[in-house]
């Protein structure tokens, strides 16, 4: 990723250095600490067992073999993935298609501003207010099931949490519903970035306005694209809070709806720093590998 | 979500003859320290404090004022544990923490009450001074809660909480032909006719509870063995009844699978629900039911209470004394004014509504007959909450009791809607609670 | 996916393709206002309302619900002030902070700067969630418990806003720029503030936007880091209310402080989203 800077940029080198230290000293104080203490952790069985401290005693690898064990967490894995997918897919192919129309001068939309501004307004409500929201809204007895039974498409009233498909769907709409406005306005700022002359120009070659987005405002939003796809990514390998509060933290029915982090504070009630720790080095490595495909697909396109 | 409270209505003629609390002496506590710490998770016990401890004065939301000693309320909501973990960080730094940041007293509830019982964290009673004789009148269940595996008395609590079934007056009517508590209690003396009545109430389109969380705390409560026995956790042979009992009422129609609280849940306190009955203690009737509401039941006096299959209690709070207090004449005279001092106990009857952790006085209210809940179409439950008190056995409780009860509910649940086999579900159960204490086996 | 979207798109006369994002945008409008319909609906219905459901009609207990939240012992304004305090600042730092860390990887060459860029990009990966608990340990330590320090230095170090700045500046942050004011003699500190910084605008309004709402909204470690009831935010006190005891429970109260704690955050949110808007121009002066 490093550009080549031009040989006079030599002499002010140090100031990369000066502009570290901020991020530098905070980072070493509030999150390595307590990051090596947590790797450190995962090599032993620490826990609370009521008010008493048991451990930390050193077990090596004891912990990892115990978290895979029982296979659970590959199915949380894949619960974490479905309904990550089920969410980001509708998200990013929604927030491309507004960039697009937003940035297109052709089509002339009115209120765009209205528009802007409201999509990001669900982001700006509490998680566990929405989701106390979903719940009236989605009780047997709630508006939804009346509806759906007033106009004949149910029977009797459908218990929306109770069912594997419709809770993962559920907690995929509140996520869509929550984040697409932040990624759509994540690329409408990298797209307002790019060069109006650009757009001028391939008008004036009589370009279509697909071939523009395509050919100019793809391409040059790609460093934002990346972004979005490697934090949108971490962000649902560390999904919590929805689906946590729209199950009660069950990840009911038959924990269908568990992710990984919803499974790591089940062990955090017991303060296991052993179990935790183990579970957060996966987490890592596999978000790390995640992302690393990421970046080399985006790099062989590049190449293209 | 759960909400404690005891609260009874009483009527004017009940006021009379109360006289103001007497004064207890401050200066015993003059040589100790200066700052009481306490630790609790709502403001309940503050204003208690605050309305019925001669001396307290109220500085702003967090502080307060005994004498010369000033009172730090320490709140930290009950989500998410936090409470709890707020308290034990606390109190593991207790032996090396300054007086003046010790915890003196704090609050805990019945389902992890035994946590901080059995450690050397909580005083006992004793060693403030409050003698056997002066507990007496105390609910044994309540007692039986904070008594240590030794068998010593660990903290006290103000209120009792004792609960009853109750029913539709219009329905028990339209099905059995009378709404006397009398007789509706022959339709549900035991678990088999509750089971056999909730077939006839189907058959009349009703349902027996609204939810198989309303009768599980009946089971609960009555169970033969602790959740974990020598570290092993156990499923009691009554918690296995219940889960029996509630499948084939789901599978039948005759109750629901919904949480407590829910909308869903509390939506049969309204006229327009076929739910017939639910169980709770008098807290539950006078504030829950949404009596205020047009369109409820509970506003036209509609519900009926009946001791119900067994006897149970839901809800309270005690208060614990933490071991390095340097206010420990304080602590144990808060708490012997708080719940064995009758006229104060009778000010917190009068003044708040609470049902007393006294066993004589509650008695004489129970045989007024002035006295008649409007909920309950004027009927006097007292007595009902009396006798059930008097028979809740609480001698089979472990540290483990708040997390089984949940982690026992949210698995089952799966079972109750066809998700999974008892099995699997039960498999589920034991890998949650592994989970949450990982010293325990199955 | 997209390809086919975009064929289909070409055969569309322009007119047609406005008809349909009007229907669209209208739609995802009306999805996302709902929620604060609802909300408002909620805080104006009384607690015994609440319990029978959801209706389409307002209530008429909204001033009543206010009356009886302030006449209760949560020091509402207070934690308003708190939120605004602890939220503005983070803001403020997280974006001066990681516009800068990113200038520092993006515009100069020196040993160990792909080890940072990776470093703080594998930081990136690594849940909060395990760390709180270290994190809670280590305030313990130091004394810092009980304070705002914790809920706002921390942002300074953000790798998420940092690795948005990086991205940000590849496409947007010509050196050429740079290059041109060390020779008109302006010091390295001097250009960062007075031409980088300004140059980022649309960037930094995004990110004072999330880092705010995200701190304004953040329950977890506040909840575990403030114990008295001056110093507590918003959604802490929601919590507190929610769990509040018999006597006392109202959701009517609760919904009504929801909709009160959401009021300030729409407002930066109207303020800033302008500079976003207005970013357009900032974006044509450096062509």
């Amino acid at each position: 990723m490093a550009k080549n800077n031009n040989h006079k940029a030599v002499s002010y080198n140090k100031w990369g250095y000066i502009f570290l230290i901020p991020f530098v000293v905070v980072y070493l104080i509030f999150q390595l600490v307590p990051l090596i203490s947590t790797i450190y952790n995962s090599f032993f069985e620490n826990y609370r067992s009521g008010l008493t401290q048991i451990g930390p005693n050193f077990v090596g690898f004891a912990n990892y073999a115990k978290l895979f064990q029982s296979g659970e967490i590959w199915i949380y894995f894949k619960n974490t993935m479905i309904m990550w997918v089920m969410g980001f897919v509708p998200q990013i192919l929604v927030s491309l298609l507004l960039g697009a129309w937003f940035s297109n001068p052709s089509l002339r939309l009115k209120g765009q501003r209205f528009f802007k501004t409201v999509i990001y307004l669900p982001n700006l409500i509490m998680a566990s207010a929405f989701a106390m929201l979903f719940f009236t809204l989605f009780a047997d007895g709630g508006p939804i099931n009346a509806m759906l039974v007033h106009f004949g498409i149910l029977k009797e009233a459908y218990s929306f949490f109770s069912h594997k498909w419709s809770a993962r769907t559920l907690v995929a709409i509140l996520n869509f519903l929550m984040w697409f406005g932040n990624t759509t306005i994540l690329l409408m700022a990298g797209m307002m970035g790019i060069d109006p002359s650009l757009y001028e120009a391939a008008e004036v070659d009589g370009a279509t306005s697909s071939q523009i987005f395509r050919k100019i405002t793809l391409p040059l939003l790609r460093p934002i694209l990346i972004y979005v796809m490697i934090t949108s990514l971490i962000g649902g390998m560390q999904m919590f809070d929805v689906p946590q509060i729209l199950t009660n933290g069950t990840g009911d029915p038959m924990r269908s709806t568990m992710t990984l982090i919803m499974y790591l504070n089940k062990h955090l009630f017991s303060k296991n720093y052993g179990m935790g720790g183990a579970l957060s080095v996966f987490l890592f490595l596999i978000t790390g590998l995640l992302s690393l495909i990421v970046f080399q697909f985006n790099k062989v396109k590049d190449r293209r | 979500m759960k909400r404690k409270m005891m609260v009874i209505t009483l009527t004017a003629a009940m006021l009379a003859g109360i006289t103001a609390a007497p004064v207890w002496a401050d200066d015993a506590a003059a040589d100790e320290g200066k700052v009481l710490n306490i630790y609790c998770w709502n403001e309940e016990f503050k204003s208690r404090l605050t309305e019925h401890y001669p001396g307290y004065e109220e500085v702003d939301g967090t502080h307060g004022k005994i004498g010369d000693v000033d009172v730090v309320w320490n709140i930290t909501p009950s989500d998410d544990n936090a409470y709890q973990n707020n308290l034990d960080e606390a109190l593991l730094k207790q032996a090396d923490a300054s007086d003046d940041d010790k915890i003196d007293l704090f609050l805990v509830e019945a389902d992890y009450a035994l946590k901080y019982v059995n450690t050397d964290y909580t005083m006992s009673v004793a060693d403030l001074g409050i003698t056997e004789d002066e507990v007496a009148d105390q609910y044994q269940y309540t007692k039986d809660v904070m008594t240590d595996s030794d068998g010593n008395l660990k903290g006290l609590s103000w209120q009792g909480c004792p609960g009853t079934m109750i029913y539709r007056r219009d329905i028990a009517k339209e099905v059995f032909g009378t709404d006397d508590p009398a007789e509706v209690q022959k339709k549900v003396a035991d678990w088999d006719t509750f089971k056999a009545t909730a077939a006839e109430l189907k058959d009349k389109g009703y349902q027996m509870t609204s939810t198989v969380n309303d009768s599980y705390r009946v089971f609960s409560n009555n169970v033969s063995t602790p959740w974990v026995v020598d570290g092993k956790i156990t499923v009691d042979d009554n918690i296995k009844n219940w889960v029996d009992m509630s499948k084939e009422m789901v599978d039948a129609g005759e109750t629901a699978t919904y949480e407590l609280w829910s909308d869903d849940w509390s939506k049969g306190f309204f006229k327009d629900s076929n739910v017939f009955a639910y169980f709770g203690p008098a807290w539950f009737i006078d504030f829950s039911m949404s009596a205020d509401q047009d369109g409820s039941v509970g506003k036209d006096g509609g519900w009926a209470a009946t001791e119900g299959p067994q006897g149970f209690y839901w809800g309270g709070t005690w208060i614990a004394a933490a071991t390095g207090t340097d206010n420990p004449t304080l602590v144990g005279d808060i708490m012997r004014t708080m719940t064995t001092d009758v006229d104060t106990m009778k000010e917190i009857v009068t003044q708040d509504n609470d049902f007393v952790n006294n066993k004589p006085a509650m008695e004489e209210m129970a045989a007024d007959e002035s006295y008649g809940d409007a909920v309950l179409g004027g009927q006097n439950p007292l007595a009902m909450f009396c006798a059930g008190a008097d028979k809740i056995d609480l001698s089979n409780m472990s540290i483990y009791d708040q997390g089984c009860t949940e982690e026992f509910q949210n698995a089952m649940k799966n079972y109750f809607e066809g998700n999974a086999s008892y099995d699997e579900a039960l498999d589920l159960f034991y890998k949650a609670v592994v989970e949450k204490y990982p010293e325990l086996t199955y | 996916m997209n390809e086919k979207d975009q064929n289909t798109k070409k055969g569309m006369s322009m007119k047609s393709q406005r008809i349909l994002a009007y229907v669209v945008l209208v739609i995802l409008s009306f999805f996302c206002l709902f929620w604060f319909y609802v909300l408002f609906i909620n805080a104006t219905r009384s607690n015994g309302a609440l319990k029978k459901g959801f209706t389409a009609i307002p209530g008429g207990h909204l001033i009543e619900n206010w009356k009886n939240l302030l006449a209760g012992t949560l020091p509402v304004w207070n934690g308003m002030f708190n939120s605004i305090f602890i939220a503005t600042c983070s803001a403020v730092l997280c974006t001066y902070f990681s516009t800068m860390t990113a200038y520092a990887i993006h515009a100069y060459n020196f040993k160990g700067k792909k080890f940072m860029f990776t470093f703080i990009l594998a930081v990136m990966m690594i849940p909060t969630q395990v760390t709180a608990l270290g994190f809670l340990q280590l305030l313990g330590k130091i004394h810092l418990d009980d304070s705002f320090i914790p809920l706002i230095v921390p942002s300074i170090a953000a790798p998420v806003t940092f690795f948005y700045m990086k991205q940000y500046m590849e496409s947007n942050l010509p050196l050429e720029l740079v290059e041109a004011a060390r020779i008109d003699g302006s010091g390295e500190f001097r250009t960062f503030n007075t031409i980088v910084f300004p140059l980022m605008k649309p960037a930094i309004a995004v990110q004072a936007i999330f880092t705010f709402v995200q701190s304004w909204n953040n329950y977890f470690i506040p909840a575990l880091v403030l114990h008295s009831d001056k110093k507590k935010t918003l959604p802490v006190l929601i919590a507190q209310l929610r769990s509040a005891d018999f006597l006392k429970f109202d959701m009517g109260q609760v919904y009504v402080m929801i909709a009160f704690s959401i009021f300030p955050v729409i407002i930066v949110y109207i303020l800033l989203s302008r500079f976003i808007v207005e970013g357009v121009s900032a974006g044509a002066v450096k062509g």
